[in-house]
C-alpha cells in the first residue's frame, strides 16, 4: 500500500467521496478511480462495465471491480447516460492499476446537470478526506 | 527450539494426466462380453473421446505422488477456525463401504434397505437428542444446503400463515453461506453489528426486528468463538414479532451436552456432520448438513421422511406441507453412515467430554500466545479463538505471511481473514483430538515465527520455502483464466 | 478413549494454565438458564467390535450386488469400480485434507481437481467444467438459475422426461423466486414435446435429459436450436454420463450448460449419495457459474503450480450477491471420477460403453421375442421401458424373492404408464443374468 504522500493526485480532475474521479471534456465527460483506490484494490482482474446508452443517477451503482480477494461497487459520481465504456479494460484489467486517469478510465458521461460536477473535491479537499481516513 | 515436523520431505514431481500415458494403454479390466456387437446407429455416436490412455501402475503412480503434495488431517495439526478438523476415525470409513451400504440401489422397495432406512431413522433420533429439537432432516447435502432449507423452512412457515415476509437479521460474523442462502431465497439481508464484547446486544435486534422480518440467522458460539449470551432474549424479541430463529450450528463442537439449541429459542438448526461428528472432509466434500426443527416446523420438513410403521421402516411423502426434495434422493448416505458410527463409538460421555476438550484446547492456546499474537477479544473462549496481527504490523508482517511461514514449520495455517469483523483476523480452532504435545509445538511454532516477524521478517515475507510451490499468482490465475488442459 | 489423547495430569495442567479448577468453568460464559443439566439420553460407547457387528447386521439386511441382481438405474447405476480406485481414493491425505484455500500444501488436491475438470469438459464436450456441486438435481436447479442469471429473464421450460426427483429439487429451489416453471411433455416415441416453448416470450432456457428417465436419447441439435430460436440458453442434463462414452456429447449439439449425476463414474451406490454434481459451461459463461474453479497458474519462481480462482464468484467473498451459496461440495467423489476416467481411458470408455448399451439390447431383443411390448421406438442406452401385464406386481415379488430386483415400476412417477417397468442393463449384468430374468418373466 501507498503512503499517502506516494499517492499520483492530478488536478485536472475532481474527486467524488467513493474516489472517483471526473474529467470534464466538452460534451463528453470522463470517469475513473483514483490511485488511492486502485492502490487499496490490489492487483485488478476484472470490471463490469455497463451498457452504452444506460442512464444512471448521481450515486447509484454503475458496474464492479474485482481483485482476486475482494469486488468493490462503482457509483456516479454525476448523473448522465453512458456514451462510451472502455473496452480496452476487458482483456487488460491491469490497465486501472498501472494508469487510473489516462488509459485505465472507466466510462463516458453526457452529464445530465453540470451543478453536480461542480460539487465534486477538487484535489486538495480530496487529499485532506484521505488524510482523515488515514 | 526442539525440532519441528516442519523439514523437507520426499517430494516428487508429477505430471499432467495427458501429459502421460500412451493410446492403446489399459488401466481398466474391461468385463466380459457375452452379447453379440449391437452398434448404435452412426447418426447418434461421437468420434473416440480425447481421453489419455493410461496403464493401472501410471494411474497408481500418479495419485500416489500427488497425494504426498497435500497435508491431511492425518499428518498434523490443522487449526482452521469454524471447520472443526478433528480426527477422522477410520473404523467408521470400514462401515461406510460394506458393500450391503456401498452397492445399495436407493430405489430399492422397503422391505429390501431396512437396514439403511433404520440406520437413517435412528441418526435422525440421535441428532434431536444432541440439540434437543424434535425432528430432523438428514437430506441436505452440506451445511449451505442445510441453511437453504431452513430459509425455505422459514418461508414455508410464514407462507402457512398468509404471510410474505422480505428481510432477514444476519450479524456481521456470519459466515458467507449465511447471506447467501438467504439471498437464495429471496431474503434481504438485514445486517447487525456485533458489539465491543464480539456478541450480538438485545437493543440491537430490538431496533430492526419487524413484522417484515422473517427471523434472524445466528451461530452460537458466534465465529469470535464466543458464546451469544444475549441469545434468549434475542429470541424472544424475535418471536414476539412473529419471527424465527434460525442457528447456524457449524461450532455445535463446543457445546455437546453443555448447552442444548431447543431449549434457548433456536427454532431451526443445521449441523455439519463433517465438522462435529467426525467425517472427513475430502479435499472440499462431500460433507452432509441436517437440520434439526421444533414441532411447529416439522410438517414443512423436506421429503421423503423415514417413518416407523409397526416394525418396519418405510420412506414417506404423505407430508402435504413439506417444502419437497433438496437431494435426489435422501441425502449423503455415506456421510451418515460413519456420523452414526461415530456417535455410537463416542456415546454420552464422550460426546460432552469431546466439547469440554475442544473448549479446553482453545483456551490454553488463546493464554499462552496473548501477548505473542494480538488477542481480538480478551475475554473466555469457547472452542476457537482469534487473534489479529495488529502486533507484527509494525514490521511491515501481516496475517498473510505468518500463515504462510506456519507451513515451514509443518501446520496447515489457521483460517485467516475471517471473520471480516476483525482486520487480519487469525481463527484458531484446535479440536479436541489435538494433544497437549502437539498444542505445545504448534504454539512455540507461533512464538517462533513472531519472533522471526521481528528480528528477520523476510523469512515470512518469502515463506513457504519448503512447499512444493511457493506462493501461487493469483492474479494471473483470474485475469486469464486457465480452467481445462 | 482413542480418540481423546488428554491424560488426566495433562488436563490439570492446562486447567491451571488458564485459571480454571475444573472442566465446567471452561463454560461460565453461558448463562445459567443456556446451561442444559441433564445427561445426554444416547446408547452407551460400542468398542469396535461391537459396532462392526451392529453395522455388518444392518447392512446384512440390504439387496445389493453380488447377493442380489438388481436392473435398477433410474439415476443410480451399478457399474465395476476398479480396485485401484478404491484403493487410492482412501489415501488419507486425499480423504482428510480442507478445501486447498491454502494452494502450497494442497497442489495434489488442486492439481487432481484440475485434472477432473479438464476430463470432465471433455466428457460433455464442453469448455469448461467445475470443481463438483453436490448432485445432479441440484446441479440442474443451479444450472437454471444461472441461466436466468444470464438472461435476466424468469420462465424456464423442462422436459417432463428429466428424472422426476430432479424436477421436484428444481421446483423447491424455485418456490420463494416466482420464477415459472413449463413442463414440457412427452413425444409418442419417448423423446420430448417442444411445442409448448412457441408461445411463450420470457425463456431463460429451455432443459432436457438425455439419455431421458425413459432411457430414450434426445435429439439435441434440434432442441438446442429450437431453443435458441426463443433466445433461451439450452441446458441438458444427465444421470448416466457413461452415455458419452458411445453417444454424441451435448457440448458438440449447443448445449450452452451441460449438468447432471457423475456416480457412474467409480463413486459407489451408496444408497443414493454422495454422488457427485457435474457442471459445465461456455467459457463466455465462466464468471456467472456457481462452484468453485481450479486454475493453472505459476508460483513465484516460475514453477507450474494450481490454485483456486475466479473466487468472487462465491459466497465467502460476494455473500448475499454470489452465484451461489455452495461451500463444501463433493471433491473427493470428483476425484474418484478423475481416477475412474483416467484408469478406463479413452479406448477403455469406448468399449464400456459399447458393453453396456449392447448388454441392454440384448434384454431389450429377448423380452422383445418372448412377446413383451417395448414402450418406446427411439434408441436408448443402457435403459428402456418395457410394458408388463397387468398383474404383474404378483411376478416382481416372486423374483424379489429369488433376490432379482426386476426393473422400477413407472406408476407413481408417470400415472399414464402404469405397468410400465423401466429396465437398466450395465456391464455388470451377465447373459445368464438376462436370461434368467426372461424365463422368470413368460413363465
Amino acid at each position: 500500500m501507498k503512503e499517502i504522500g506516494e499517492l499520483q493526485l492530478p488536478d485536472d480532475v475532481r474527486y467524488a467521496e467513493d474516489h472517483e474521479w471526473v474529467r470534464s471534456e466538452g460534451e463528453k465527460t470522463r470517469v475513473g478511480i483514483s490511485d488511492y483506490a486502485q492502490d487499496q484494490l490490489g492487483d485488478i482482474v476484472y470490471v463490469e462495465l455497463p451498457q452504452v446508452g444506460v442512464t444512471f443517477d448521481k450515486g447509484e451503482e454503475f458496474g464492479t471491480v474485482e481483485s482476486v480477494k475482494a469486488v468493490a461497487e462503482f457509483y456516479m459520481p454525476i448523473g448522465g447516460e453512458i456514451l462510451g465504456v472502455n473496452t480496452a479494460l476487458e482483456k487488460s484489467p491491469e490497465l486501472v492499476n498501472k494508469s487510473p486517469y489516462g488509459d485505465g478510465w472507466l466510462i463516458e458521461v453526457k452529464p445530465a446537470d453540470s451543478a453536480e460536477l461542480d460539487a465534486l473535491m477538487t484535489r486538495d479537499v480530496y487529499l485532506e478526506t484521505l488524510k482523515g481516513i488515514e | 527450539m526442539k525440532e519441528s515436523p516442519g523439514i523437507t520431505g520426499l517430494i516428487l514431481n508429477e505430471p499432467l494426466l495427458w501429459e502421460k500415458g500412451k493410446k492403446g494403454r489399459r488401466g481398466f479390466s474391461l468385463p466380459r462380453r457375452d452379447v453379440d456387437f449391437c452398434p448404435l446407429d452412426e447418426s447418434l455416436t461421437s468420434r473416440t473421446l480425447d481421453f489419455p490412455d493410461l496403464s493401472e501402475v501410471d494411474v497408481i503412480r500418479h495419485y500416489t505422488r500427488l497425494s504426498q503434495w497435500n497435508f491431511g488431517v492425518d499428518t498434523g495439526m490443522y487449526p482452521l477456525g469454524s471447520c472443526t478438523m478433528k480426527y477422522n476415525p477410520k473404523i467408521n470409513e470400514k462401515q461406510a463401504r460394506l458393500q450391503g451400504f456401498a452397492g445399495a440401489h436407493p430405489l430399492l422397495p422397503h422391505a429390501s434397505s431396512q437396514g439403511a432406512l433404520k440406520l437413517m431413522f435412528e441418526l435422525e433420533r440421535l441428532l434431536a437428542e444432541i440439540t434437543g429439537m424434535d425432528a430432523v432432516s438428514l437430506q441436505p447435502a452440506a451445511g449451505a444446503q442445510g441453511e437453504l432449507t431452513g430459509m425455505l423452512l422459514i418461508h414455508a412457515f410464514h407462507k402457512s400463515k398468509g404471510v410474505r415476509r422480505s428481510k432477514i437479521i444476519i450479524p456481521d460474523t456470519a459466515h458467507g453461506t449465511n447471506p447467501s442462502s438467504a439471498a437464495l431465497c429471496g431474503y434481504r439481508p438485514v445486517p447487525v453489528k456485533s458489539n465491543e464484547q464480539g456478541i450480538l446486544s438485545v437493543e440491537t435486534i430490538a431496533e430492526v426486528m419487524d413484522e417484515d422480518t422473517a427471523g434472524i440467522m445466528v451461530t452460537t458460539p458466534n465465529t469470535l468463538g464466543l458464546f451469544e449470551e444475549n441469545l434468549k432474549e434475542i429470541a424472544e424479541v424475535v418471536h414476539s414479532k412473529g419471527g424465527l430463529v434460525y442457528g447456524d450450528g457449524a461450532n455445535m463442537n463446543a457445546i455437546m451436552g453443555i448447552v442444548q439449541m431447543g431449549q434457548i429459542g433456536v427454532d431451526i438448526l443445521h449441523l455439519n456432520l463433517h465438522k462435529t461428528f467426525s467425517t472427513p472432509h475430502g479435499g472440499g466434500g462431500p460433507g452432509s448438513g441436517p437440520v434439526c426443527v421444533k414441532k411447529h416446523l416439522e410438517p414443512f420438513l423436506p421429503v421423503p421422511r423415514v417413518v416407523q410403521e409397526s416394525d418396519r421402516y418405510v420412506l414417506s411423502e404423505d407430508f402435504p406441507e413439506s417444502i419437497g426434495r433438496l437431494h435426489t434422493f435422501f441425502g449423503n448416505f455415506g456421510v451418515m453412515v460413519k456420523a452414526y458410527s461415530y456417535i455410537r463409538t463416542m456415546g454420552p460421555d464422550n460426546l460432552k467430554k469431546a466439547s469440554q476438550l475442544a473448549v479446553l484446547n482453545a483456551n490454553y492456546i488463546k493464554e499462552m500466545l496473548k501477548g505473542t499474537l494480538h488477542l481480538a477479544y480478551d475475554r473466555p473462549c469457547m472452542h476457537e479463538c482469534v487473534f489479529s496481527d495488529k502486533l507484527q504490523q509494525p514490521h511491515k508482517v501481516m496475517t498473510l505471511d505468518m500463515a504462510k511461514r506456519l507451513m515451514d514449520y509443518g501446520f496447515h495455517p489457521p483460517t485467516v481473514y475471517f471473520p471480516l469483523v476483525v482486520n487480519g483476523a487469525i481463527m484458531i480452532e484446535p479440536t479436541e483430538t489435538e494433544s497437549k504435545q502437539d498444542l505445545d509445538l504448534f504454539i512455540e511454532a507461533c512464538k517462533a515465527i513472531a519472533n522471526e516477524a521481528q528480528q528477520a521478517p523476510q523469512l515470512l515475507l518469502e515463506a513457504p520455502q519448503k512447499c512444493k510451490v511457493r506462493r501461487m499468482d493469483e492474479t494471473a490465475a483470474a485475469r486469464r483464466p486457465c480452467l481445462a488442459g | 478413549m482413542r480418540y481423546l489423547p488428554h491424560t488426566d495430569e495433562e488436563i490439570a495442567s492446562m486447567l491451571q494454565a488458564v485459571g480454571k479448577n475444573n472442566l465446567g468453568e471452561l463454560f461460565s460464559t453461558v448463562p445459567e438458564d443456556c446451561r442444559y443439566t441433564g445427561t445426554l439420553n444416547l446408547p452407551e460407547p460400542l468398542t469396535e467390535w461391537e459396532l462392526n457387528d451392529l453395522m455388518g447386521a444392518l447392512s446384512g439386511t440390504m439387496a445389493a450386488s453380488p447377493e442380489y441382481t438388481v436392473f435398477v438405474g433410474a439415476g443410480s447405476y451399478e457399474h465395476y469400480i476398479p480396485e485401484s480406485v478404491s484403493y487410492l481414493l482412501s489415501r488419507s491425505e486425499f480423504v482428510t485434507s480442507y478445501t486447498p484455500y491454502q494452494a502450497e500444501m494442497s497442489q495434489g488436491t488442486l492439481q487432481a481437481i484440475y485434472e477432473y475438470q479438464t476430463l470432465a469438459a471433455r466428457l460433455l464436450g464442453m469448455e469448461v467444467a467445475n470443481a463438483s456441486l453436490y448432485d445432479g438435481a441440484s446441479a440442474l436447479a443451479e444450472a437454471l438459475l444461472m441461466a436466468i442469471r444470464i438472461t435476466r429473464k424468469n420462465a424456464v421450460g423442462i422436459s417432463s422426461l428429466v428424472h422426476p426427483h430432479y424436477r421436484r429439487v428444481v421446483q423447491t429451489y424455485f418456490e420463494p423466486t416466482g420464477h415459472q416453471v413449463l413442463e414440457l411433455p412427452r413425444l409418442e416415441n419417448g423423446g420430448t414435446d417442444l411445442s409448448p416453448i412457441h408461445g411463450i416470450d420470457n425463456l431463460a432456457a429451455v432443459a432436457v435429459q438425455s439419455p431421458n428417465f425413459l432411457g430414450c436419447i434426445e435429439d439435441l441439435r434440434v432442441i438446442g436450436e429450437r431453443a435458441h430460436d426463443k433466445g433461451a440458453l439450452f441446458v441438458t442434463c444427465f444421470t448416466e454420463p457413461l452415455a458419452y462414452g458411445l453417444i454424441k456429447n451435448p457440448g458438440g449439439q449447443g448445449a450452452d450448460i451441460a449438468c447432471g449425476e457423475g456416480q457412474s463414474l467409480g463413486i459407489p451406490q451408496s444408497f443414493g449419495g454422495p454422488g457427485l454434481g457435474m457442471f459445465a459451461s461456455k467459457m463466455e459463461y465462466v464468471r456467472s457459474m456457481p462452484g468453485r474453479l481450479v486454475g493453472q497458474t505459476k508460483d513465484l519462481e516460475g514453477k507450474r503450480g494450481f490454485v483456486l480462482t475466479l473466487a468472487t464468484r462465491e459466497q465467502h467473498i460476494r455473500r448475499d450477491k454470489a452465484t451461489s451459496n455452495i461451500c463444501t461440495n463433493n471433491s473427493l467423489c470428483a476425484l474418484a471420477a478423475a481416477m475412474y476416467m483416467a484408469s478406463v481411458g479413452g479406448t477403455g470408455i469406448r468399449e464400456l460403453a459399447s458393453l453396456n448399451h449392447d448388454k441392454s439390447e440384448y434384454l431389450k431383443q429377448e423380452l422383445q421375442k418372448a412377446g413383451f411390448k417395448i414402450a418406446f421406438t427411439t434408441p436408448t442406452f443402457n435403459e428402456f421401458v418395457v410394458e408388463f401385464p397387468r398383474g404383474f406386481d404378483v411376478t416382481y415379488q416372486r423374483l424379489l424373492e429369488k433376490k432379482t430386483v426386476a426393473g422400477l415400476s413407472l406408476a407413481p412417477f408417470y400415472p399414464d404408464l402404469a405397468n410400465h417397468y423401466l429396465l437398466c442393463v450395465t456391464e455388470t449384468r451377465s447373459k445368464e443374468d438376462m436370461d434368467a430374468l426372461v424365463r422368470e418373466v413368460t413363465s
